[in-house]
């Protein structure tokens, strides 16, 4: 079945009150669907707006009974995580941490929690999203008859945004509040920005630039005309697959991460593989951090745990670089990089988390300590600068037992 | 070293055959003499030089061949070697045997064994020899005074001499009982000639080697004679005045000059040493030392004059003179095998059970008659009749009996409130205490231990604590690190103190601690007296004195800590309700006011609770410092002028209810 490259908006918005619901042009959009999207927008921000209110009142009512006001805040650490085998994913445990108003330790840290609650008041109030910058500027002020400042770093702001995000049980996305962009997207779909239509077919060599709210209010897919989903580590390997076409010729979606993927690229590699069903395939680096991105993707981390359940894709796959690509790709000893001292203990603390338990995942960080080698996704270039498109790849997807689960 | 005699060196000589003459006693010389001049190679800047002579037959049943060397300088007889010629002719041939050997083997004269080592006395290095002379003086001169019931006066000067930058004169000069005339070159002229060696009593000196070592060393690096000068009486015009050598090969005195001199003060002994010294700065300097003397000896004026007109004069602190010490008897624990056995050689008595109850502190004649049957011994034997065996049995039989410890009476510590004063004179801090523990024991020999402590201030917070050692009220200044007090001080837990504890165990921060160690004998670890020995009695004596010191400064920094954390408490939240009620009254829209008034009540009443709590535990720690509240002391405009006339009376009233409560 062919399917159009781009249509236009209206003439979608005409196609979507011409045809009938199972029109297959429009599988993947229907203008009912956004208009509900933006009433559940709707209603979701006066949710988030009743949990920050009832938060004060909470507050009020303490102060009535002459109390200190506090807030339970989940404990957002390795100790309160836990690996849940049967969804695959990573969950916050239950362990809370009362944070009090009347306690030399942690007033400072209250009055902050409850000035960024306000903050963000303001933003759902005005239904304007702003940086996680501009919060920190939103709260920062000299304390009246004092030399003291409300907030000294944005470091402070931002614990107290995720102190809050916990704690009442939301988003900073529904609190509209976004982190910079990071990571780029190719590959055969359409989608609607903020009103705007994007072809990722046609961006070029830069690609579109993945934001950090892909919420479906603000990212809406128009048509997903793709058979998986590729994410890679870097922004260098991206943009050689990319010249290489490579997305074309195996009609996925190309993206990169810039590093650890943010928020926003990981949410939405979670959308195209919940909303389309999509296979996700994970290329990075063979180090113990590669391995980490990969676990990230499939299922979750440890500091955003909240999130996982909506984050988290535990379909994805692990394609390379493995620490036997070494011997099946015959690569040459000059590009291999010695592990350090923190890449070995990052290794073997990585080996001990319950999610790297399998037993392939045991051998093969058992075989990257043995031969004490990394090796980045570039040392491919060393058999040919079009390796990893005309090699590499095909021969991983042809053999999918070399992937790693 | 043999030579003919040369005519250019007639003249010295005649002088040499003068000198040597008064040296040998009157020894008929020979006229053969074979003399040679060779400057010594060590110090080619004196003008020494060597002497030697071949005589046979000297005098009395010696009868080998003897060639004697003697230094000389300006012409005066520095000292004299003497080698068995015979042995030194044979030495070429073949080895040496036992009668060979037994040619060698003599007695070694005392002054000619420190003559070598002197640094076992302190005289090692030039800024060190003078300090340790004008120590060893001032010592011996505040022993005296307090013998004599004299409230001490001294006087010390360090005078450049001319045309020689390396020497120095020390003069030391005190209002003591003065010396008997007959006395005099043997105490000056003698190493190992003294009062205190014999007897078991608190003192500063303690061996009798002191003076006589640094007028020895004078003699060896100048040549120069010790001049004393001593008066007895006030009613005479005139003093005797000496000048005296030692013959270091026979540890003898030798009197140059011996003349009546008017003399204007009306008692004391004035002494004079030329030596190679060098004036230092700082820590390690006579100035110091005698600051520090000052602090541990509050009854004493000292006046300082330096070699480049540095000044020091203080005043005495109190006019009251330290309790004499009572001398004691040897107590049976700290005598030794060897010693009992000599004491029993010497001793009066007629048999043993007066022996042990009379010669020894702490034993009954019921005690004496428990040790006699416990070594299987008559008690009526005679004690010379001994035999070693039974000696032997006496020795354990003591030391397995239970005894008393010895009296401790005869320990003078200078006290808690004399040692907090002391330390206000030297350091402008913000807390003073001090300690002194009961006397305790080591080896028989009584002792006790005391501390004194000062915080903050104008001490420098840097870096760690300055330690000041004393031992028998005489500072110590070298050697920290072998010393029992440092050990004792890096070994206490400083941290359980709020003091932070560098490597090495020292603790840091603006701390000065006093460590006053008084004994009849004090366990030096080597004759020139600058570290105290390690045994462990002592040092745990002395972990304790510094634990109560350190316990007592933690109390005052908690309770600085507290109220600094009062304050902060009701910082904070003044501070940040404001904040608080307006973001809650902006994200639910109810009035700010009550909420404002609201969160005021909660903390009033918050603080307040917490402000109990650290009142009762400000109080808890003052009744634990009621005991020792006269003891310890605050001073709360700690940067005063560190003279501090106004602070200085209040101080003293302090020290007279110290002194009234004991």
């Amino acid at each position: 079945m062919r399917r159009p490259s781009w249509i236009s908006l209206p003439k979608l918005k005409r196609l979507a009150n011409d045809s009938p619901p199972n029109n297959p042009l429009l599988n993947h959009l229907s203008i009912q669907n956004m208009a509900r999207r933006k009433k559940d927008s709707e209603d979701r921000t006066e949710r988030v707006l009743k949990k920050l209110t009832d938060m004060g009142h909470q507050a009020i009512r303490d102060i009535d009974r002459r109390r200190s006001p506090k807030l339970s805040i989940p404990v957002r650490s390795l100790s309160n995580v836990s690996f849940n085998k049967r969804r695959s994913i990573i969950e916050l445990g239950n362990s809370k941490q009362d944070r009090l108003f009347f306690n030399t330790g942690m007033a400072k840290k209250f009055m902050q929690t409850f000035l960024v609650a306000e903050a963000c008041k303001q933003l759902l109030d005005q239904g304007k999203t702003t940086s996680i910058r501009d919060l920190f500027y939103m709260v920062k002020h000299t304390i009246p008859n004092s030399m003291v400042e409300s907030v000294e770093d944005q470091a402070e702001s931002d614990a107290c945004l995720e102190d809050l995000e916990v704690t009442i049980d939301t988003l900073r996305e529904e609190l509209n509040l976004f982190a910079s962009n990071r990571g780029a997207m190719v590959g055969n779909v359409t989608l609607i920005d903020s009103g705007d239509t994007i072809d990722c077919r046609r961006m070029g060599s830069g690609g579109y630039n993945i934001p950090s709210i892909v919420e479906p209010d603000v990212i809406e897919f128009v048509e997903i005309n793709a058979d998986f989903v590729l994410l890679v580590e870097k922004d260098a390997v991206w943009r050689r697959l990319n010249e290489d076409k490579f997305w074309k010729d195996y009609n996925c979606i190309l993206l990169h991460g810039g590093g650890q993927p943010s928020r926003g690229v990981r949410r939405l590699v979670y959308r195209f593989a919940d909303e389309a069903k999509l296979d996700v395939f994970v290329l990075t680096d063979n180090d113990p951090w590669g391995y980490y991105i990969y676990s990230v993707i499939k299922q979750g981390s440890i500091n955003l745990a909240y999130e996982s359940i909506r984050m988290a894709v535990p379909k994805a796959k692990f394609i390379g670089l493995s620490a036997e690509d070494k011997d099946r790709f015959d690569l040459p000893n000059d590009n291999k990089l010695r592990l350090n001292k923190t890449d070995i203990a990052r290794a073997r603390q990585i080996k001990k988390y319950p999610w790297f338990q399998k037993k392939h995942w045991q051998s093969e960080i058992k075989l990257m300590l043995d031969n004490g080698m990394k090796y980045e996704i570039e040392a491919l270039s060393s058999k040919g600068i079009s390796f990893i498109t005309e090699e590499y790849l095909p021969h991983k997807f042809s053999n999918p037992d070399e992937m790693l689960d | 070293m043999l030579a003919a005699p040369r005519k250019s060196v007639k003249g010295a000589q005649t002088v040499l055959r003068k000198a040597l003459s008064t040296i040998c006693g009157g020894l008929e010389l020979e006229n053969r003499m074979w003399l040679c001049y060779t400057p010594v190679p060590s110090r080619p800047d004196l003008p020494q030089t060597r002497c030697s002579q071949r005589r046979s037959h000297i005098s009395g049943p010696r009868t080998a061949a003897l060639h004697w060397s003697w230094r000389i300088s300006d012409g005066i007889l520095i000292d004299s070697f003497e080698r068995n010629a015979k042995h030194m002719a044979k030495k070429k041939s073949g080895p040496a045997s036992a009668q060979s050997m037994a040619k060698k083997q003599r007695e070694i004269s005392i002054s000619e064994f420190f003559s070598r080592n002197r640094h076992l006395l302190g005289f090692d290095n030039p800024k060190r020899a003078l300090l340790t002379a004008v120590k060893e003086a001032v010592d011996n001169s505040l022993d005296a005074c307090e013998e004599a019931h004299i409230t001490p006066e001294i006087d010390v000067q360090v005078r450049p001499v001319p045309d020689h930058p390396e020497r120095l004169t020390v003069i030391v000069r005190d209002n003591g009982p003065g010396i008997v005339k007959a006395q005099i070159p043997k105490i000056f002229g003698k190493l190992l000639y003294g009062s205190k060696f014999h007897r078991l009593k608190m003192s500063r000196g303690q061996q009798g080697i002191g003076i006589s070592a640094a007028a020895m060393y004078g003699q060896l690096t100048t040549g120069k004679p010790i001049k004393v000068t001593s008066k007895i009486s006030p009613r005479k015009k005139r003093g005797s005045y000496f000048e005296i050598r030692i013959d270091t090969k026979t540890n003898n005195p030798i009197i140059q000059t011996d003349e009546e001199v008017p003399w204007e003060h009306p008692k004391g002994t004035r002494i004079e040493i030329e030596l190679e010294g060098k004036a230092g700065k700082g820590r390690q300097s006579v100035l110091e030392y005698l600051r520090f003397t000052a602090v541990s000896n509050p009854h004493a004026t000292i006046t300082y004059l330096g070699p480049d007109g540095e000044k020091l004069n203080i005043e005495r602190a109190t006019k009251e003179l330290p309790e004499e010490p009572r001398e004691i008897k040897p107590h049976p624990y700290g005598v030794e095998l060897g010693v009992l056995t000599k004491m029993m050689h010497d001793t009066k008595c007629r048999n043993i059970s007066s022996f042990l109850n009379q010669d020894f502190c702490r034993v009954s004649s019921r005690v004496a008659k428990q040790i006699c049957e416990a070594a299987r011994l008559k008690p009526t034997s005679r004690p010379s009749r001994i035999a070693r065996t039974e000696a032997d049995r006496l020795y354990k039989a003591i030391n397995a009996t239970k005894l008393m410890n010895p009296p401790t009476d005869c320990i003078s510590p200078i006290g808690e409130a004399l040692l907090i004063k002391g330390l206000q004179q030297n350091f402008d801090a913000e807390f003073y205490t001090s300690f002194t523990r009961s006397p305790s024991v080591y080896r028989g020999n009584p002792f006790q231990v005391e501390v004194a402590l000062a915080y903050g201030g104008d001490i420098p917070p840097d870096g760690t604590v300055q330690v000041m050692r004393i031992a028998n009220r005489v500072p110590l200044q070298y050697q920290p690190g072998s010393c029992a007090v440092t050990q004792a001080v890096s070994d206490v837990d400083w941290k359980s103190y709020r003091l932070s504890q560098g490597r090495g165990g020292m603790p840091e921060g603006p701390v000065v601690i006093m460590v006053h160690f008084a004994s009849v004998w004090v366990p030096f670890t080597s004759e020139s007296k600058e570290a105290i020995a390690s045994y462990d009695v002592i040092l745990k004596e002395l972990k304790l004195a510094i634990q109560e010191c350190g316990r007592r400064l933690s109390r005052h920094l908690r309770g600085r800590e507290l109220a600094q954390a009062q304050a902060k408490r009701r910082n904070i939240f003044e501070l940040y309700i404001q904040e608080l009620a307006e973001s809650v009254h902006r994200l639910t829209g109810e009035p700010k006011q009550p909420i404002q008034d609201g969160l005021v009540a909660i903390a009033q009443r918050a603080t307040e609770r917490a402000d109990a709590n650290d009142r009762k535990e400000v109080r808890q720690d003052k009744r634990a410092n009621k005991k020792v509240a006269k003891k310890s002391m605050v001073v709360e405009n700690g940067n005063g002028n560190s003279n501090g006339n106004g602070n200085a009376e209040a101080q003293l009233d302090l020290f007279a209810e110290a002194e009234e409560a004991g």
